[in-house]
């Protein structure tokens, strides 16, 4: 489960999708690896608009990372800072939950990650 | 499963899809009734029982035989832009991940069986979700598949139900792939065709090499699994329902397909 998976997921349970609450999900004990992933600029730059920024931003504290910029870079910004490049691919790309949960601020539900994968099963109450 | 060996069964090899046993030729109704009245009653549960638990048990060997992508849908992805925010909805093994590491997908499957080898493929994501209960914020994504998915449901509605939540995740302008099995397929080693009963159980065969065998233990088993053939214009019918806009449409390799979109009249959060 990547960081940047993270900002374009909210709770299954349809009650929740229209409250703000539901987004971005919290991370609960979770246990970070580092993967090794290609770097792409082309990518991150052009998909870096659609990432909501401050949702990333209380992510990333809640995964122990320091605080980010309170606006996300530009693409000018990005072209001409490679280390501000490697970052960002580190923390969006490589940085991976391996274990723990992922909860909804409106409904409580906790969404388990296991091995990496995170389940977004409901149980038949939810559903 | 582990002791599958795939060496035994070939992809692509006839030997590991057996006709159905359902017969499509006498005009008895009888199996296909007994299917819908079952499938009525609790259509999620009927689909946990005659989709979801075989593709986990037939899991690695499914997946062995899974890699060849469809042309239509490889060049669906290669038409995305870089940087593109995609979904790939029931995406089995992950085969289609492959196709463009320039885009980033979120690639979602209910077996936890077949969303371990999707999350081999970078730079993309995989999740386990449910076609009819995704985990995604609405409007927001640029393109999404469903390859090989909307014809495991089990009722009309729900159907018309899983269409509707795939729009739900596009943006404005994004674009969804729809792909499904056909009725339409007299050339197939099925044969099955206009007319034919729509609502089948299809066997998986799945053979073991002899030096895993048991005792006295066969050496295949077979799966059955349920499937709603779409017939010519059924897909459209369920892109209208879901007040989506087909842009266009095709068949291919014993498949209908849709590339649709929202349309004018598209309700968000909206009971079909």
């Amino acid at each position: 489960m990547k960081v940047l998976t993270l900002n374009f997921l909210t709770c299954a349970v349809k009650a929740c999708k229209t409250t703000s609450a539901s987004f971005p999900l919290v991370p609960k004990e979770c246990e970070l690896v580092s993967d090794t992933i290609a770097p792409n600029p082309t990518l991150l730059t052009n998909l870096l608009p659609r990432v909501d920024w401050p949702a990333l931003g209380s992510i990333a504290v809640a995964l122990g990372f320091p605080s980010l910029s309170p606006l996300p870079p530009t693409p000018a910004d990005l072209e001409n800072d490679t280390k501000m490049m490697a970052d960002l691919h580190t923390l969006l790309l490589e940085t991976q939950i391996s274990e723990g949960s992922l909860v909804c601020a409106n409904c409580g539900h906790e969404y388990k990650v296991k091995e990496g994968i995170a389940n977004f099963l409901l149980p038949n109450h939810l559903v | 499963m582990e002791a599958t060996s795939p060496n035994t069964a070939p992809p692509g090899s006839t030997n590991t899809i057996q006709p159905p046993s359902i017969s499509q030729q006498d005009g008895n109704p009888s199996n296909s009734s007994t299917i819908q009245q079952e499938s009525s009653s609790n259509p999620a549960q009927y689909e946990e029982q005659h989709v979801h638990t075989v593709y986990n048990e037939i899991a690695p060997h499914f997946s062995s035989t899974r890699y060849k992508p469809w042309p239509i849908v490889k060049t669906f992805l290669q038409s995305q832009p870089p940087g593109s925010l995609g979904l790939d909805i029931g995406c089995g093994n992950g085969k289609y991940l492959p196709i463009n590491p320039s885009v980033f997908i979120i690639a979602s499957d209910r077996s936890s069986g077949l969303i371990k080898f999707a999350s081999q493929h970078q730079p993309h994501s995989a999740i386990i979700a449910d076609t009819l209960a995704l985990p995604h914020p609405r409007g927001k994504f640029d393109f999404a598949i469903c390859i090989a998915v909307v014809h495991h449901l089990s009722t009309a509605k729900r159907r018309r139900q899983a269409v509707h939540a795939i729009l739900e995740t596009l943006s404005g302008k994004g674009k969804a792939l729809i792909y499904a099995w056909a009725l339409e397929q007299r050339d197939s080693r099925r044969g099955w065709d206009e007319g034919s009963e729509q609502d089948v159980m299809v066997p998986w065969v799945m053979k073991k090499a002899k030096r895993d065998l048991a005792e006295g233990e066969k050496n295949e088993t077979t799966f059955q699994r349920y499937y709603h053939l779409y017939r010519k214009g059924e897909m459209e019918e369920n892109v209208e329902a879901a007040r989506g806009v087909v842009v266009e449409a095709g068949y291919e390799k014993d498949n209908w397909w849709v590339i649709c979109s929202r349309g004018k009249g598209f309700e968000e959060g909206k009971e079909l």
